[in-house]
């Protein structure tokens, strides 16, 4: 088609560029490689549409500012790396319980601590889900190519707004730095979702947190509506007041994880080839599926029973990819730029079912094709 | 403004979440009232002013206010109030919240709040003590005064918080105590009505937590303590400096002016792009 939008660009600026697509109109963040030419874009191009951009003095203040907007019904974004990640880590809680809706990125480096500024990594699976204290659930999308940071991007957005919850974008250095020629999709053909909420206060006092659904979303007014509503930290019946009462406090942490895994199915996304007949299954995320899937299709050529799987979604992790596995696969090998993050949840999913095994490197650097080759080829 | 009557003020709580979790003679009750006072004084629309809070006793205060009220993390409430105003510049965003959550945990958000001149106004429930775990000292408690982490008195000196968001660049400073509650009902006011960061510092009573440690183990003799020690600015000022030891000054510490915050972004970000 003519009038396609063919582009050569950053997936740091696919990220930013399908944000102002969603609607995002309010980003507050801290500089950090190698996630800082989101800040970059967005600070020209937020004003330009209407929208506010604000540096903070740091990253919990950027958390901050981006929960305080949502809450007046705006679309909010911020972005990091793992430093700074680890330093949201205590508002993603209070966003998660309070479910207001924003997305995260953190575009993963080699760490601990300061780490590898910066090289990729992608460590940072399971510090998404359990970051912040207390048990809550997290949606954590995970692109592997300029074009997936477009669309999970748009799909983060999405959830956040029909969940009412925080999400993450998980993408790692050599994606948000990769320079990709992908086709723009037509904005105005996008489906995006706007987050429900009353327009008028009704007589009496309206129930922010009701939901007719144990694993319901809330319809929460916008702050600066009328509502007089309160949001707080603490955990709260439905008229959003504090509560200890253990009734009340069982319904709302069961309805928090409930809604999120009730859909797990439509969260979860990922693309599978050559799963038929395979016998090795490859699975990754992120910059590494895209080795993964090089080896499935020069295996395949040379005849290899191999397929592969690139989880799209992490958290919630989605488990019953595993349990469904066509009958011929024996082995599931796990690659990913971390100490085996992933693969235990895959043995979990399995229950020893399979054999998994864990390709791993923790060097700040990818995984290589011809390393994923060489470790299946050697006896597993 | 004090012809209001209480039944005015009172039609800005949440009766329904009342009783308080306050001890009885907390200073507490009386800034939500000079607060609420003001707030009628000033004709705000209850639909159009959201509150928002950190933790800590003081924070709670906005679980009976009738207006959108925010009780964040621990201090946090200046980082989310900045959001809120800036997406939102038409509602009056007002944070009320502790001497330990402004001044400490959340001291970093506070001196850049100044220095962006941002239009909100704090209210510091100074208490010079974290109440609520039980009266440790705080980055506010006069040097020497006992508390639960500094039994033999604190070694450390205090911030002079209205001389820090002066330094930080905020507009309005004031200072008041629940002594001089008249005075503090017009210094909120004056200070949400200021067109920048605003910051008012109320010298409070815990007696329970800390007045007990530094021989004000009632809450008259907080009060006596305040009345005592808080000066009139202009008073203050023309005392010699050896008789201003122990002594704090009240009233307008600061009022200057220049752009606001979301003013400027509005002119440059936007406009400059347009040029």
């Amino acid at each position: 088609m003519n009038n396609d939008n063919i582009q050569l660009m950053q997936g740091n600026r696919a990220c930013a560029e399908a944000a102002l697509a969603a609607g995002m109109r309010f980003f507050a963040g801290y500089p950090i490689t190698p996630s800082s030419e989101i800040a970059d874009f967005l600070s020209s191009a937020l004003p330009a549409v209407g929208g506010n951009f604000i540096q903070m003095e740091d990253e919990i203040a950027s958390m901050g500012a981006i929960i305080g907007a949502s809450l007046t019904g705006i679309k909010t974004m911020t972005a990091t790396s793992g430093p700074g990640f680890t330093l949201m880590q205590e508002l993603i809680g209070f966003a998660a319980l309070c479910e207001i809706p924003c997305v995260i990125v953190n575009v993963q480096r080699g760490g601990p601590s300061t780490g590898l500024p910066t090289s990729p990594a992608q460590a940072d699976v399971m510090q998404c889900k359990w970051g912040s204290h207390g048990d809550y659930p997290m949606v954590v999308l995970s692109p592997s190519s300029v074009r997936e940071t477009f669309d999970l991007t748009i799909h983060a957005f999405n959830i956040a707004e029909e969940l009412r919850t925080p999400v993450i974008l998980l993408s790692d250095e050599i994606v948000g730095h990769l320079y990709e020629r992908i086709r723009i999709p037509d904005i105005s053909n996008l489906s995006l979702i706007d987050r429900k909420r009353p327009t008028k206060p009704p007589p009496g006092r309206y129930e922010i947190y009701h939901t007719s659904e144990p694993d319901g979303i809330p319809c929460i007014p916008d702050i600066g509506t009328g509502f007089h509503c309160h949001i707080t930290g603490l955990i709260h019946g439905k008229d959003g007041f504090p509560t200890r009462d253990p009734d009340k406090v069982r319904d709302l942490l069961k309805r928090l994880h409930g809604k999120i895994d009730s859909r797990k199915r439509r969260i979860c996304l990922m693309e599978k080839r050559e799963m038929e007949d395979a016998r090795i299954v490859l699975c990754s995320f992120g910059a590494t599926a895209r080795s993964c899937f090089q080896v499935v299709r020069e295996g395949r050529l040379e005849g290899l029973k191999i397929g592969g799987i690139n989880l799209k979604t992490l958290w919630p992790f989605p488990d019953f990819v595993f349990q469904e596995l066509p009958k011929s696969v024996e082995t599931v090998v796990v690659c990913e730029m971390n100490q085996g993050q992933v693969a235990g949840l895959v043995r979990q999913a399995t229950g020893n079912r399979l054999k998994v095994v864990g390709i791993n490197k923790c060097s700040g650097t990818i995984i290589t094709p011809g390393e994923i080759r060489s470790a299946i080829d050697r006896p597993i | 403004m004090l012809s209001t009557g209480l039944s005015e003020i009172k039609r800005h709580l949440r009766t329904h979440r009342l009783p308080h979790i306050w001890c009885p003679g907390c200073g507490n009750g009386i800034i939500t009232q000079a607060f609420l006072r003001a707030v009628e004084a000033l004709c705000l629309d209850p639909d159009k002013t959201v509150i928002v809070s950190g933790i800590g006793c003081s924070s709670r205060v906005v679980e009976y206010l009738d207006f959108d009220t925010v009780h964040t993390a621990h201090g946090r409430a200046i980082p989310l109030a900045t959001g809120i105003k800036i997406v939102s510049p038409q509602l009056t965003v007002v944070v009320l919240a502790g001497d330990g959550d402004i001044a400490a945990i959340g001291g970093n958000h506070f001196i850049h709040a100044a220095r962006r001149n941002i239009d909100l106004t704090v209210i510091i429930f100074d208490n010079f003590t974290y109440g609520m775990t039980g009266g440790q000292y705080s980055p506010l408690t006069p040097k020497g005064e006992r508390t639960a982490t500094s039994p033999a008195g604190s070694v450390e000196s205090p911030f002079d918080i209205c001389e820090l968001a002066k330094g930080a660049g905020a507009t309005f400073i004031a200072r008041s105590t629940t002594w001089h509650a008249f005075d503090l009902v017009h210094l909120i006011s004056r200070g949400i009505d200021h067109h920048g960061f605003s910051v008012i510092d109320v010298i409070a009573g815990c007696h329970i937590n800390y007045g007990k440690r530094n021989q004000r183990e009632t809450a008259v003799k907080m009060l006596r303590w305040q009345k005592e020690h808080g000066v009139p600015i202009d008073i203050f000022r023309q005392l010699p400096e050896k008789e201003k030891k122990d002594l704090f000054p009240i009233g307008i510490i600061h009022s200057s002016s220049r752009p606001e915050y979301t003013d400027a972004y509005t002119k440059v970000a936007r406009s400059g792009l347009n040029e």
